[in-house]
């Protein structure tokens, strides 16, 4: 069924900024132009009104956690995608620490096979870097590209050995592959449960050091050196691993760098009175380190931000904080967060919409410009829309954040993948304002509706 | 006598100068209690206190329980190797469950910072931390208090060095916030390995050398230094940190005359304190034990609700 998406300011950040209308068939985007002329004569046209809203290209989440296979209680493709649609996500990156670990290419089909019956987001599984990420073996890179991986990484778990690092850095060059890093020195973090400082210090939790994370930062980037390899490092979230990207870059090494918006949205503070949603790895940091992350995001050292979307139940977080698993959920709440950013004037509108679509579609090759000819993947923002943070409301099978309750402002109405309308938020009259989901043409019951 | 209205004893962070000082007046009526041929009073007749104890410990789980049954109090003790926890189950379901048995206090002593924080959030019974983990221990720093005001009269304008391992000290760090809440100065010493980042920020100034630290201190605390915290990397020998940080007599020359010596117990005799020392005339080691008892009276008096009680008599 061809799709209008009629009056909205489309937003492509180096390209265009203008009200357009939008002209989708087969999948792809037919025409781009102000008012198109003679569109009664389409037969089935299904027009969005976009009037007063952001169209963008769609947002795009290098970095989640899908548990499944393995840990199917916290999360699933199915609901993970759902979750993604609803934060305005039309595509992700699950990383391969399921149970089993997707470091062989019957476990990413698997993977695929199981987003093909999602809500219709895209899924581009990475692969492990090393056999059940044990950091001894590698994976068979070609045969998990060929399954439809489209990175590798041992994410959740650092490559401790610098040789195993500099060959798959060789070894993925092979097959293009994209290397994503977890940069941790793990025995320098040694069993740490917050960031170290003085407020680990009063709250007697063992501290991580910045050093913990910039050490193997700046060692992943000499091998990015060494072997010309791209490298993408994940969740950066120090102040020294920023100004270590932004030189690496300056001399033309051929790194990328993503962080997640609780590192510019949280400080170590969160973690006062032992707030277990406020443990992650890495962990928050100082306020300097929050700016720096801004910084480098304003200034291009960081390209992208990504969740690192990370379900976990109450079993694993209603516990002693040493002993409650890391990780926060992040799609439902990515975009208000980067657009709070944008209202404090942290990050221009365009940037935003750099970093969560534009960037991450150039790290991992994917045509996704709003031209003629382009799949028609986009997210239609609807940047004055109140939004309060509600934990029980989330299509994530999951709750743990730490932002439940934060009033926001701006969020995801609509989300198009492929031409089809994956999530879609509507204001059923009056004051009653009732999400609905479709997949097609068939309507998907609305689990925050209740039974 | 003021009311007290506290619901729980986390921390010394979260007592005012004025709570303190009232805990302290009332550890010093308790006091006396222990004195008596008959050392009981009818005072908590009808409470029940459980001690929840998921960490070894002899003497502060004893001198709960001593105070408790002084007072009267029904008291219970559960320790970590019989509870349930050894079957898995979580400390929120192990307080829920004890919650239904309806107990007045819960005492609870636990490896991870925050676990008593974690319950008093949860549920309605008292919580009194008995340590948890390496962040606060403040009826330690109470009884600590107590028997400085003892000797000295007053808290205020006094200078307490705390010497030893910091970073993982409970005691270290309620005693850093209890005594400058009440007006002392406080330093701290030990091997750069043991100092936290940002202890600054708890009010104390830091020095790596102990004569430094002891110079013109009125009071010593010494701190207990573990074994396997060689396996960390934070200290090469026993030997080597005995010379380097342990009290000796040798090393008291640089202190005032009469300086007070403390220590929290268990000690490990040559190593962080000579025999000579810990034994010797200024030694209050075995007088914090004793108060220990008191200021334990006093709490479970006042978490359960004697202060308001008496008021109504």
């Amino acid at each position: 069924m061809p799709l209008l998406i009629k009056g909205g300011r489309v937003l492509d950040p180096g390209s265009i900024d203008d009200t357009m209308d939008i002209l989708v068939q087969k999948g792809r985007i037919a025409k781009l132009g102000k008012r198109l002329p003679s569109l009664k004569k389409t037969p089935k046209l299904r027009v969005i009104d976009a009037k007063g809203l952001l169209v963008v290209p769609g947002l795009i989440d290098l970095h989640v956690h899908f548990r499944e296979p393995g840990h199917e209680y916290k999360e699933t493709i199915e609901t993970g995608c759902l979750a993604a649609a609803a934060g305005g996500f039309t595509a992700v990156c699950p990383m391969p620490n399921t149970n089993p670990v997707n470091d062989n290419r019957q476990i990413t089909e698997f993977i695929l096979e199981k987003a093909q019956k999602a809500c219709g987001v895209r899924v581009f599984p990475v692969g492990a870097i090393s056999k059940g990420l044990q950091g001894i073996l590698l994976t068979e890179f070609s045969d998990l590209k060929a399954g439809g991986a489209v990175a590798v990484s041992d994410d959740g778990r650092p490559v401790a050995s610098s040789l195993l690092m500099r060959r798959a850095l060789e070894y993925a060059k092979g097959f293009d592959l994209l290397v994503i890093s977890h940069c941790e020195d793990a025995d320098l973090a040694g069993g740490g449960a917050m960031n170290e400082g003085a407020v680990a210090t009063r709250l007697g939790l063992p501290g991580i050091p910045n050093a913990a994370e910039s050490i193997l930062v700046l060692r992943d980037i000499a091998l990015c050196a060494l072997t010309g390899s791209r490298l993408h490092i994940a969740h950066v979230s120090t102040r020294e691993s920023v100004a270590a990207i932004r030189e690496a870059k300056a001399s033309g090494i051929p790194v990328t760098a993503e962080t997640a918006p609780h590192y510019f949205s949280l400080t170590e503070e969160a973690v006062q009175n032992y707030d277990t949603h406020a443990k992650m790895n890495p962990p928050l940091r100082s306020e300097a380190d929050r700016l720096a992350v801004i910084e480098g995001l304003a200034d291009g050292t960081l390209d992208a931000i990504a969740t690192d979307h990370a379900p976990h139940s109450s079993i694993e977080k209603d516990l002693e904080f040493d002993r409650a698993a890391n990780g926060i959920i992040g799609l439902e709440t990515a975009l208000p967060l980067g657009l709070k950013l944008v209202e404090s004037g942290g990050l221009s509108l365009s940037a935003l919409i750099e970093k969560m679509a534009v960037n991450p579609a150039r790290i991992l090759g994917l045509d996704k410009g709003i031209q003629p000819g382009n799949p028609a993947d986009f997210t239609l923002i609807d940047l004055n829309r109140p939004f309060c943070v509600d934990a029980n409301r989330f299509f994530s099978k999951s709750r743990n954040t730490p932002f439940n309750g934060w009033e926001l402002k701006g969020k995801a109405v609509c989300t198009i993948v492929g031409g089809k309308v994956v999530f879609q938020e509507k204001e059923s009259g009056g004051q009653s304002k009732g999400p609905w989901i479709q997949q097609g043409r068939k309507t998907r019951h609305d689990p925050r509706k209740g039974s | 006598m003021q009311a007290f209205a506290k619901k729980d004893i986390l921390d010394m962070a979260s007592l005012t100068a004025g709570e303190i000082e009232l805990i302290l007046d009332t550890a010093g009526h308790m006091k006396e209690i222990g004195t008596r041929p008959v050392k009981k009073v009818p005072t908590l007749r009808g409470k029940t206190v459980v001690l929840f104890f998921h960490e070894p410990s002899t003497r502060t789980r004893t001198s709960f329980d001593i105070a408790a049954k002084r007072l009267s109090a029904d008291c219970h003790a559960i320790s970590a190797g019989t509870s349930s926890m050894v079957k898995g189950e979580t400390l929120i379901d192990t307080a829920r469950n004890l919650e239904a048995m309806n107990p007045d206090i819960l005492v609870i002593r636990h490896a991870s910072s925050g676990a008593p924080h974690l319950l008093a959030s949860l549920c309605r019974f008292s919580v009194i931390n008995a340590g948890d983990g390496t962040h606060a221990h403040p009826t330690q720093a109470l009884l600590d208090l107590m028997t400085i005001r003892e000797r000295k009269g007053k808290i205020a304008g006094l200078k307490l060095a705390i010497i030893g391992d910091i970073a993982h000290s409970r005691v270290a760090r309620s005693n850093i916030e209890g005594f400058t809440k009440l007006g002392a100065s406080v330093v701290i010493a030990g091997p750069p390995t043991m100092i936290p980042k940002g202890i600054e920020s708890l009010g104390a100034a830091v020095t790596f050398r102990v004569e430094e630290a002891i110079g013109d201190a009125d009071v010593i605390m010494m701190l207990r230094i573990q074994k396997e915290r060689q396996q960390g990397f934070l200290f090469s020998t026993e030997r080597e940190y005995a010379q380097a940080y342990g009290l000796t007599l040798e090393k008291l020359k640089h202190a005032r005359p009469g300086v007070l010596i403390m220590h929290p117990g268990p000690i490990n005799r040559g190593v962080e304190i000579a025999p000579e020392v810990a034994d010797g005339p200024y030694s209050l080691i075995l007088d914090q034990v004793e108060n220990g008892v008191a200021i334990r009276m006093a709490l479970l008096y006042l978490v359960a609700g004697g202060a308001r009680h008496a008021a109504s008599d």
